[in-house]
């Protein structure tokens, strides 16, 4: 109850009057209520993402993370000083990626086991352990880029070498001769200077500069590795 | 005031009981007339510092060495103190190494005592690779000359290739280093290298062998010529490197020690030639240019076999 309180008044005095003087003169014979809503638009909006990436469906999850993957394959392929692929990274695509090479280098059969091309574990393991060690390697030389950013980058700049696998693949079809053998020595050599190029675009700045070449080796010998696998893949 | 000057002389006395803390061989004069800022003068021995500036000088060195202490081996910067190398220092420790000069020790001469690990390790990998892929390309080339022979890529070259080397290059010094300790253990003078810096001599020698991707040229004496010089450099280098060490010793242990170590050199020189290097067909009577200029299907007339693709 808001009673008023009388304000004295002071007829003889020639100071100015307070803002809103006059306030203190009303008088409330009843309580208001004071309620209601108050919304705030970014609230609900975080409030709803939330609950939709639980209640969505399977689909629109699946999608989601494809067009991520997807997104950073158009990077990889034109690749710009950029860092969307140091950002927000994901190892969707290079699992994806070392599964599918493994697959294409696998023989359908091999007359004997030691004397065939590398088999599924040994290309998965030289991948993963190959970006691993790169990425430490890079590490303990002082570069201040993280751990999985790192092989992030190194796997998803194994997309142009996949897709000399599959053009490989199907030159492969055609009948073995110089000119095939020509063909795919090409293409072999132009996607390997594409994954370095990519993988140096992002990987470089990220070490100091009287070291750069240190860090950069052994990216070249990695991506040199994973191209001869694909030139001498032979099928029989 | 005569509170004023009890507080100059507690400060004075403060002063000199600090200096005095801190080099006991002092001791103090006191200048009969007070300064204004009452210092106190402090005489000290020629084995102490003069004045405050040493005082901060050796505060400097001593956390100077707590710096300089190692951190310890869980933490990743005990790791990352193996690979402060720049470009230009391993390119330098690499040149090092493939021109072994006799009164250059190369671990003084260019490691100066400050071994890393980012040489030894790229430069074992490499050499596993470019010892499985030259011998895959050496079957190749001997294929194109006999069609019998079945290529394949022999994958299984790579992690055999790797296991030598690395083996190699990291047990052998641990050896090495190991009797060189076991030798010096009694005399205290000039210790004999460190673990890392004898691996780092042993992974800066095996460079030398990179270049033998020439082995490819398929001329027999041209191929042992090429394996003797890689050999030789390699050899020298450490023989060089060790010969300070052991030239204290008797002469029958330095020269055992050196000729083993030569030996092992030598056996992984030739091991490697011989397990990965296909021995070309000796039949072949065309030139290699020649042979290899023709596609595998049309065959000169003097082999007898045929093709069977």
């Amino acid at each position: 109850m808001a009673e008023a309180a009388e304000s004295p008044g002071d007829p003889g005095t020639a100071t100015p009057r307070p803002l809103f003087a006059g306030l203190s003169d009303i008088s409330i014979s009843q309580d208001i209520p004071v309620e209601g809503e108050i919304t705030i638009p970014m609230r609900s909006r975080v409030r709803e993402f939330d609950s939709s990436t639980l209640n969505e469906s399977v689909q629109n999850t699946i999608m989601r993370d494809l067009k991520a993957v997807g997104k950073k394959f158009m990077h990889v392929l034109y690749p710009r000083k950029s860092n969307t692929l140091l950002r927000d990274w994901d190892l969707w695509g290079p699992l994806i990626l070392c599964v599918t090479l493994a697959l294409m280098l696998q023989r359908g059969s091999v007359d004997s086991e030691k004397d065939g091309g590398p088999q599924f574990a040994e290309v998965f393991v030289i991948v993963w352990f190959g970006a691993v060690t790169i990425t430490l390697n890079s590490k303990l030389l002082g570069g201040n880029i993280s751990f999985f950013q790192s092989l992030c980058v190194l796997g998803y700049c194994i997309l142009p070498l996949t897709v000399a696998m599959l053009v490989c693949r199907l030159v492969l079809l055609a009948e073995l001769g110089p000119i095939n053998f020509m063909v795919r020595f090409f293409v072999v050599i132009v996607m390997f200077a594409w994954s370095i190029v990519a993988s140096t675009a992002f990987l470089a700045d990220s070490q100091p500069p009287n070291r750069k070449a240190l860090a950069v080796y052994p990216v070249f010998l990695f991506y040199f590795v994973i191209s001869w696998m694909i030139l001498t893949f032979t099928p029989q | 005031m005569a509170a004023a000057d009890e507080l100059a002389f507690h400060a004075e006395f403060e002063e000199a009981t600090n200096l005095l803390a801190q080099t006991p061989d002092a001791a103090i004069t006191r200048s009969d007339q007070l300064t204004p800022q009452g210092h106190v003068a402090v005489v000290m021995d020629s084995g102490g510092s003069y004045g405050a500036d040493d005082e901060v000088e050796s505060d400097k060195a001593a956390l100077l060495q707590e710096e300089k202490q190692q951190p310890g081996f869980w933490t990743f910067g005990y790791y990352q103190s193996f690979f402060d190398v720049d470009t230009s220092q391993v390119l330098d420790r690499i040149k090092g190494s493939l021109l072994p000069r006799p009164g250059h020790n190369f671990v003084r001469h260019h490691l100066r005592n400050r071994p890393d690990l980012y040489g030894p390790f790229w430069i074992c990998a490499t050499l596993a690779f470019v010892l499985a892929i030259t011998g895959n390309l050496t079957l190749v080339l001997a294929q194109r000359r006999d069609p019998s022979i079945h290529y394949s890529p022999q994958f299984h070259k790579v992690t055999v290739a790797g296991i030598t080397i690395y083996c190699y290059a990291w047990l052998v010094p641990l050896a090495l280093w190991g009797f060189l300790r076991w030798r010096r253990g009694v005399r205290e003078r000039v210790g004999p290298y460190t673990f890392l810096e004898t691996v780092c001599v042993y992974g800066y020698s095996l460079f030398v062998f990179i270049p033998t991707v020439l082995w490819l040229i398929p001329v027999p004496w041209l191929q042992w010529l090429f394996g003797a010089l890689a050999l030789a450099l390699s050899a020298a280098g450490l023989v060089f490197t060790l010969w300070p060490v052991v030239r204290e010793d008797t002469r029958l242990a330095a020269t055992v020690l050196l000729s083993t170590v030569v030996l092992l050199h030598t056996l992984l020189a030739m091991g490697c030639k011989f397990y990965f290097f296909q021995p070309l067909p000796l039949e072949h009577v065309a030139p290699p240019h020649q042979a290899m200029s023709q596609p595998p299907n049309t065959l000169p007339p003097t082999l007898p076999r045929s093709m069977a693709t």
